[in-house]
């Protein structure tokens, strides 16, 4: 029987909103208060949701032990406590959570092969979130 | 269609262990939770039941007959138990949180009447749940 498992992860990184296509006044415009050069930093919280049958000798999708080994190693390790306009994931894209989102589920589409990557889901602050399952899906909500 | 969904608690421990693998097998896979002595953990379940919103009562289902089902079908049957001995589900079947799930699904299914299922999540922490549709 196919069930979904959600793992929550936390990592900290700051960003700044700026694209180098708009003018200072449009930036500004644009971005707000997330226009300021130095930036500013989010507790981000990341789901992870994979889908699978259950292995009926393990009772599990896949093991956890496997995911957050891979979370940790390929994610938290490395955007942890970072700047995310300073890596090449955001080389000429604005880190915005819609653009992490992305980023990550590639990471993860790209390198997580033990389970059925369903979806990804952003918490920026308490009030917004994010989700992201593919492109085949179109499926880029803003809750 | 509108959804509806329920939140109740429960405590109950558990382990992880198959029979069939060595005791190199058992610790390999399940870590920590193969401790024999098993483990708790305070779980929150999410029933998501889905249906046409009765014109006489406004209602999708009647919180108080669902909330009957399942105190009767899984919090009286699991809460503060050892799921491993007490649940006969588990008497074959792994209490991971996903069998869990199934589980849950399968006590309520066939006893909600008005409205129709349509998701089980269980958490296991605030940090790790499973989410069962009935699907095969």
């Amino acid at each position: 029987m196919k069930a979904h498992l959600t793992r929550r992860y936390m990592f900290s990184a700051s960003h700044r909103l700026h694209s180098d296509a708009m003018s200072a006044e449009e930036n500004a415009a644009t971005y707000g208060k997330c226009n300021n050069p130095h930036g500013h930093g989010h507790n981000y919280t990341l789901e992870v949701t994979v889908s699978g049958p259950v292995d009926e000798r393990t009772g599990m999708v896949c093991n956890l032990v496997d995911l957050d080994g891979f979370v940790h190693r390929e994610i938290l390790r490395r955007f942890g406590h970072q700047n995310l306009n300073t890596m090449t994931e955001f080389e000429g894209t604005v880190p915005t959570t819609e653009n992490l989102c992305v980023t990550i589920f590639d990471i993860l589409q790209r390198g997580f092969g033990l389970a059925h990557l369903e979806k990804v889901r952003f918490e920026e602050t308490m009030m917004n979130s994010f989700e992201y399952a593919g492109e085949g899906k179109k499926n880029l909500l803003i809750v | 269609m509108v959804y509806l969904t329920r939140k109740a608690e429960f405590s109950a421990s558990h382990y992880y262990h198959n029979p069939e693998f060595t005791p190199e097998e058992n610790r390999r896979i399940f870590g920590k939770c193969n401790n024999p002595n098993g483990h708790g953990h305070n779980y929150t379940l999410e029933v998501t039941v889905k249906g046409e919103v009765d014109p006489r009562s406004g209602f999708v289902v009647d919180l108080k007959q669902l909330k009957e089902v399942l105190n009767r079908e899984v919090l009286d049957a699991m809460d503060h138990r050892l799921l491993n001995k007490e649940v006969p589900e588990f008497f074959t079947r792994i209490p991971t949180t996903e069998n869990l799930a199934i589980a849950i699904w399968q006590r309520l299914a066939p006893k909600l009447k008005a409205a129709q299922l349509h998701r089980v999540r269980v958490y296991e922490t605030s940090d790790l749940f499973v989410d069962f549709y009935g699907e095969a």
